[in-house]
Formats: structure tokens, C-alpha cells, sequence
């Protein structure tokens, strides 16, 4: 377990590097910089600029550089908003970003697996029916609609919410069931087709012929196995809602990391989009390997310290 | 006379599917005797498992007709929730395939445990006593160690162990045993059902063995039920079925099993396939295979022949109408 979890993290970190490399080079071959956009600055001051942010040394050199710099987790400097490192904006956006994550995460989680059970139980009846529908709704309704329409009827029709911005637990309702319609509607469709194939299975007969009461068979014998697949889906559908939540940040004006993830790219802020893809990638890779070990709790089959099934 | 302590009567079983009702099973009677073994016996098809999974009404399909009776209670009738408190209990049950009927993510352990909670009012740790008894039973070695394992840990053979350990935690009064050898290799065969003899002799549980093999049934089995195409055909105990087969599908399985004992000759196949169970034949279901079939066999399902009190069978050839015909075969 331990050589496991070792090899992983030298797994993590080359990954890591990996994306690093190619962000950077990718960033820059972009066209663009950060200081020709609307104001018309004099040749000098851009010179000087380029001087200031080290943009005029050879690309090789910045890249050595800046891989020395996130080695000591010093991300750098907002271009676009002088004064601020990265870190401070990391700090100070991360925390919103990952409760509107979380919350999202969670919801999508608890309400999709209950829809599933309730459709697999219910098979071919109406409450199959009526959790499906609003499954295929939220699967192809795109997030910004969602977000578009909730703040259309539940907050300005109907006044029941507050229409933007990140305050009370009020404020979050709206930018959570935006966020978490689509991976619940993932979950809830992939719940009840495992659970289905689940219940279909011979130990789910023998559970039964031990006089073992539904719920229970339900509960212990059934729904463990029927969340493998959907434990697996977890790592991806965290990737989701977290780039998703850039666009439900940006229309509720929350003030996560989404939002200076999305303007970093459009002022070519190089150093704000490299910190937050190093940051996001990072985030990223941990909850992916969180999802293997977690793989590996649920499914005794599972071995993570042999190579072999 | 040896007290009767299950009773199925006129067991009608149907799947209702999209192109129509599957009468699986057609009118099965037949009794279970304290401490004996009852072996039913079929081709694929004829409606044995369907029958072994009514009685503890764990068939997917509708039981449209008949009783089942035990202690007193009609299983086919029972509500769910008194049936639960016998399912596991006082009839439990073993099947096919050992390699899919444990739950994969959950310890032997657990598994074993919890069928005697649910049952008794035994505390974790006594259950866990009972299980460990069981264990040593069916004989699986280390039993305490294996307890914290799970399925895949354990082969084909330990896994069916398992399932038979876990059948018998609440000491039940009918143990049904649904192919418990088809998915096992011969040498593990011939154990397991070595420990079936072997747990009846302490427990004096009784048995219904389903399966198809005869070998099987000529090791194990008191009586024997020949089931054809949803009814019981044939039924007697096991002298009289192998030396005094009456009905002609069960000579022909007879005929169809290799002999050690008897050189050069040669096995002879029941030809054609059993009847279509969507529309079930009006007459006897065997005669469109059966080399002796009359014109009544067409018309009218046979009458019941009592050959003694221990040998009954549903065959027109039986009755004094027909006493005429002399049989080709050697017998």
C-alpha cells in the first residue's frame, strides 16, 4: 500500500510537470501579450515591461525559471492587477471556488445515487419515468442555460432567491443546482443501469433466501456493488463541475477562482493562468488518486499494492 | 410411516413475457419426507429450478395456481414478511453457481453472520461462534483466518463449501439444493456431495436435490422425481426408478447415461426436444418423442398410476386400457 501510494506520487508529479510544460509553451505560443491591448503604450514602456516580468530573456530561460519558481510554490505576480501575487488570489479564490464545488459535488452525488436506487427499484414504473426525464433534462440542458433560467424564474420572477454574488447560504442555492443538474443526471442514469444489472445478480437471490429484509439487501447487498462504476466516474465528474464552475462563477459573479481563471486567458495574464492550471491540474490529479484508493476500499477484488486484478 | 414435512400441491408456475405466457410449471405434486433426499430429475427446460425457487417463492415468475405446504402455512400464499422469517430459517437453499452467488465486496464472515442475526437473537460474537462450527463442518480449514476473507479468495469448490455452511447457520428443517455440483469439476463433485450425506447424518436435515446428473442421484438420493416439460412424470424411490423405470422418457434417460458395468453398449438419445411451453401440448408432452405413444396420448393427459405405494407414474401404458402392448425394450 505504501509502495502504492509512493509510486503514485512520483506518477502525480510527472504528470504535473508534464502539464506545466505544456501550458507554458502553449501559453506562449499563443498570440498576444499582456501589455498590447486596449491602451497604446509607447515602445519604451513595453520594453521596460518586458524587462520588469523577465518576458524578454529567451523562452527557455523563463521556462527553467519558472519551474524553479513553482518548486518553491512562488507562482508569481498578477500582470493585470499589480500588487497581487498569485498565491493571493489562489487564497483568496480557491476557498469560494471549492465550497461551490463541494456543495455541487455533493448534491449531484446524494441526489443522483437516490434517483438511481428509486428508478432501478421503480423499473418501468412511473417513478422511472419521472427520474429519467429529469435525467436526460439535466443532461443536455448545457449549465449556462440552467444558471440563465433558474436566475430568470427563482429569482427574478418569483423573487425566492438572490439573483447573484456569494453571501448567504441563500446565494449558493441557485449556482449549486446549476452546477450539479448535469453530474447528477450523469449519475442518476449510470446508478440506475448498474443497480438494475445489480439486482439481476445471484447474490442478490441468496441475500433474499437468507430471509434478509429489502432495505437490507438493498442497502448492503446491492448498492456497494452497484457504486463501483460510479465511484470510478467520481475522479472525471470532479473535473467537470470544477470547469463548469467557471462559467456558473462568471454568471453569478462569485468571486472564485473561475473567474480570474477565465480573465488571466482573455488579458494573457501569464502567470494567473499558469498558477491556476498548475493549481486546478493539481487539484485534479489528487482527487483522481482520493478515487483509486477509495476504488480500492469498496471492491476487496481490487489490489493496489499488486499489479495483478 | 415417516412424517411428510413439505407437501407441494398442483404447482402451477408461469413467466409472462412479451410473446406470451411460459407455463414453466405445469401441475407438479409431490412430498418431501423428514431426513430423506428427494433428487428432482430433468433436462434443461423442464421447469426444476422454477419449482425449487417456488417453494421458497423466489422464482421471478407469477405461481398462478397450487399450494405449498409446510408447518401448517402455504408458502405460495404466505405473506412476504412472514415468508422472510422462514426463508433462510426453516428452508434454505444452495445454488448453481458458487462463483456468482457470494457477494463479491462483502467478507465470508459477514455473509455468514448475518443470514443467523437476522434469525436468531444471537449476539455478533455467538453468531460468529456458529459460523466458525459451520465452517469446520463443510470443512474448510482455518476457519477463523477464512472468516476475514472474501469470495475471490476462495475456489469453486470452498465457495460452494461456503454457500452450503451458510445454508445450514440456522439449522434449517429443508435444505434445496439447485445443481449444487453442474459448476464443479468431478473430483470436487463427488466431495461435496459426500458432505451433503455427511450433514444430513448429523443434522437429519431434509433434501431436495435438483439436477440433471443421474450419476448424482444414484449417489445421493432416497426418491426421485422425473420432471418432463413442467409436470412430474415419474416418482418413486430409488430402487424403483433405476431397476423398475415405468414411464418411457424415464427409461430413456436411463438409457442415455453410460454404464460402467455394462461393455459395447451403446447409448441411445432421446430424440426430438421437448414441447414448446408457450402452448403447452393438450395430451401427454412426451408423445411426439415417445416410441410407444397411442392415440389417447394425443387427446388426454394420463391418469396417475399407482405401481405401489412407492412408485407412481403419469403414463397412459399404465393404464388396463393398454395392457395390450408389449413392450420392445429390454426394461
Amino acid at each position: 500500500m505504501v509502495k502504492y501510494i509512493l509510486r503514485r506520487f512520483v506518477a502525480m508529479i510527472v504528470t504535473l510537470w508534464l502539464i506545466v510544460t505544456l501550458t507554458f509553451f502553449l501559453m506562449h505560443l499563443a498570440p498576444g501579450s499582456p501589455f498590447n491591448q486596449e491602451r497604446n503604450t509607447s515602445a519604451s514602456v513595453q520594453e521596460n515591461l518586458m524587462e520588469h516580468y523577465q518576458l524578454n530573456k529567451p523562452i527557455a530561460i523563463q521556462y527553467v525559471h519558472y519551474l524553479n519558481n513553482i518548486l518553491h510554490f512562488d507562482f508569481g505576480e498578477s500582470i493585470t492587477l499589480p500588487g497581487q501575487t498569485v498565491n493571493d488570489l489562489l487564497s483568496r479564490g480557491f476557498p469560494v471556488s471549492f465550497e461551490l464545488g463541494m456543495l455541487a459535488l455533493l448534491v449531484a452525488v446524494i441526489s443522483g445515487i437516490i434517483l438511481g436506487v428509486l428508478a432501478a427499484l421503480k423499473h418501468n414504473g412511473i417513478i422511472d419515468y419521472i427520474a429519467m426525464t429529469i435525467a436526460v433534462i439535466g443532461i443536455s440542458v448545457p449549465n449556462f442555460i440552467m444558471a440563465t433560467l433558474l436566475i430568470q424564474e427563482l429569482a427574478v420572477n418569483w423573487a425566492i432567491f438572490p439573483t447573484a454574488t456569494w453571501a448567504t447560504p441563500m446565494h449558493a442555492v441557485l449556482p449549486t443546482v446549476a452546477l450539479a443538474t448535469g453530474p447528477m443526471a450523469i449519475i442518476a442514469r449510470l446508478t440506475r443501469s448498474s443497480m438494475l444489472e445489480v439486482l439481476t445478480q445471484d447474490y442478490i437471490r441468496t441475500a433474499k433466501a437468507k430471509g434478509l429484509s429489502p432495505i437490507k439487501i438493498i442497502v448492503k447487498h446491492a448498492l456497494r456493488n452497484a457504486l463501483l462504476p460510479v465511484v470510478t466516474l467520481l475522479g472525471t465528474l470532479t473535473a467537470g463541475i470544477l470547469t463548469g464552475s467557471f462559467v456558473i462563477e462568471k454568471i453569478f459573479a462569485i468571486p472564485g477562482m473561475g473567474k480570474y481563471f477565465v480573465d488571466s486567458i482573455n488579458s494573457r495574464d501569464y502567470f494567473v493562468i499558469m498558477g491556476t492550471t498548475v493549481f486546478y491540474s493539481g487539484f485534479l490529479i489528487i482527487m483522481l488518486f482520493l478515487v483509486d484508493i477509495a476504488y480500492g476500499v469498496l471492491d476487496p477484488r481490487i489490489k493496489l499494492h499488486k499489479k495483478e486484478g | 410411516m415417516v412424517e411428510t414435512i413439505l407437501e407441494v400441491n398442483d404447482l402451477h408456475v408461469s413467466f409472462p413475457t412479451y410473446g406470451g405466457t411460459v407455463k414453466a410449471v405445469r401441475g407438479v405434486n409431490f412430498t418431501l419426507k423428514k431426513g430423506e433426499t428427494l433428487a428432482i430429475v430433468g433436462e434443461s427446460g423442464c421447469g426444476k429450478t422454477v419449482t425449487s425457487e417456488s417453494i421458497m417463492r423466489l422464482t421471478t415468475g407469477d405461481i398462478v395456481k397450487g399450494a405449498i405446504l409446510f408447518n401448517g402455512h402455504d408458502l405460495a400464499t404466505l405473506p412476504e414478511k412472514e415468508l422472510r422469517k422462514i426463508r433462510g430459517s426453516d428452508i434454505s437453499m444452495i445454488f448453481q453457481d458458487p462463483m456468482t452467488s457470494l457477494n463479491p465486496t462483502i467478507t465470508i464472515g459477514s455473509q455468514l453472520i448475518e443470514g443467523i442475526t437476522q434469525h436468531t437473537h444471537k449476539s455478533k460474537s455467538e453468531a460468529k461462534e456458529v459460523a466458525l462450527e459451520m465452517l469446520d463442518l463443510v470443512g474448510i480449514a482455518n476457519p477463523s483466518e477464512r472468516l476475514k476473507q472474501y469470495p475471490h479468495q476462495f475456489s469453486g469448490g470452498m465457495r460452494q463449501r461456503i454457500m452450503i455452511a451458510m445454508s445450514l447457520v440456522c439449522n434449517p428443517s429443508v435444505l434445496i439444493a439447485d445443481e449444487p455440483t453442474t459448476a464443479l469439476d468431478v473430483t470436487i463433485q463427488a466431495q461435496i456431495l459426500e458432505l451433503f450425506k455427511k450433514i444430513q447424518k448429523e443434522t437429519g436435515v431434509s433434501i431436495i436435490l435438483i439436477t440433471h446428473d443421474l450419476g448424482v442421484v444414484a449417489q445421493v438420493a432416497d426418491r426421485i422425481a422425473i420432471m418432463y416439460a413442467g409436470k412430474v412424470v415419474e416418482i418413486g424411490n430409488r430402487q424403483e426408478i433405476f431397476y423398475r423405470p415405468q414411464h418411457p422418457y424415464t427409461r430413456g434417460l436411463l438409457r442415455s447415461v453410460p454404464r460402467i458395468d455394462k461393455e459395447e453398449e451403446a447409448l441411445i438419445p432421446i430424440p426430438g426436444t421437448p414441447p414448446d411451453l408457450f402452448s403447452p401440448p393438450k395430451g401427454c408432452p412426451f408423445m411426439a418423442r415417445c416410441d410407444q405413444a397411442m392415440e389417447v396420448c394425443d387427446h388426454y393427459y394420463p391418469l396417475t398410476s399407482h405401481i405401489n405405494d412407492h412408485h407412481k407414474v403419469d403414463c397412459w401404458l399404465q393404464d388396463e386400457r393398454a395392457k395390450k402392448v408389449t413392450f420392445a425394450t429390454k426394461g
